[in-house]
């Protein structure tokens, strides 16, 4: 199977997100920058994390424009897979291709830890690999991951099942208390209509070796490899 | 040469944790009498080669595609020849 990390000015995971797709799973992986204006080729794109222009303005506001991510669009709009990660989620808000907007943590503070989040559905091209309710520990590093939605298009989303994660207790409640940063009904991740767009604010590269503490986020790799039909690497 | 100001911020109902802060910040230094804080952004524009309508319309356009987030943001538009 074959990926595309794409790198905006600023990005700063797009390594993390190649050496696990390379390294630890066996697939191809290509940079993309981000004035690529053609996918053709790819099997699956990463929009990474970081600080792409820098936050400017909003996060992810300013790559939206970039012109790869017209390509991007298209690329979704014919079944494409793709999956915003952190700062790759909010320019999927920006761009449109997933429901709703990312305002400051409620705390506002810059966060950076592991959290729990529960799977919602196993339904999705990227969760077919973890159990209904599995609860997977994987580290956020946010400033705004403060999800919200209005009220008619959370009620459709939760009606299609596109909420995909949310931030749970050790053993997968879902409290205020394990929300790290306000987000709306805890929610961690969610997927566009079709399934094939993913945006999460957890890191899953950080997470898929247990030497680094955790390798949960290898059910999300393994999930779209397995809905691809991709051969895997032992791990 | 005209100059445009948009003036962007948070949609009613939108909690505004920044501005809540600072109210109790102000609070803290005895501003007691501060029932509510939202805190916004202000953009200003240098703008030729258009008359005052067409600056607006095209500032409001600006505003829509990337000033401000209409899902969580209001904007103003407020154009000086």
């Amino acid at each position: 199977m074959r990926f595309g990390v794409v790198v905006f000015p600023g990005s700063n995971c797009e390594q993390d997100c190649y050496y696990v797709l390379d390294s630890v799973l066996g697939q191809r992986v290509d940079y993309v920058w981000h004035e690529e204006t053609s996918l053709r080729g790819y099997d699956c794109i990463i929009l990474p994390g970081g600080f792409s222009y820098g936050d400017y303005l909003r996060s992810g506001a300013i790559a939206h424009f970039s012109p790869v991510m017209k390509a991007v669009a298209d690329f979704a709009d014919k079944g494409g897979y793709v999956i915003g990660i952190c700062n790759g989620f909010q320019i999927l808000l920006e761009a449109g291709l997933l429901p709703g907007a990312m305002m400051r943590n409620s705390g506002l503070k810059f966060i950076c830890k592991f959290v729990n989040i529960r799977v919602e559905t196993t339904n999705t091209p990227w969760t077919n690999a973890a159990y209904h309710r599995q609860v997977l520990r994987i580290p956020i590093a946010h400033n705004e991951g403060n999800y919200q939605v209005p009220d008619d298009v959370l009620f459709e989303m939760k009606d299609r099942g596109q909420i995909v994660f949310r931030y749970c207790s050790p053993e997968g409640g879902i409290f205020p208390e394990y929300n790290p940063n306000g987000s709306r009904e805890n929610i961690a991740g969610i997927c566009s209509r079709e399934g094939n767009i993913l945006g999460m604010m957890p890191h899953p590269e950080r997470a898929s070796e247990s030497i680094l503490g955790s390798s949960d986020g290898l059910y999300i790799w393994r999930s779209i490899l397995n809905h691809c039909g991709a051969d895997i690497a032992s791990v | 040469m005209a100059s445009a100001k948009v003036y962007v911020t948070l949609k009613e109902g939108i909690a505004d944790p920044q501005g809540l802060t600072i109210m109790r910040a102000l609070k803290s230094l005895g501003y007691e009498e501060v029932e509510d804080l939202r805190v916004g952004k202000y953009i200003e524009l240098k703008i030729s080669g258009y008359d005052a309508r067409r600056i607006a319309e095209r500032v409001r356009e600006m505003s829509e595609r990337l000033l401000a987030n209409p899902i969580i943001e209001d904007y103003r538009v407020e154009v000086e020849e």
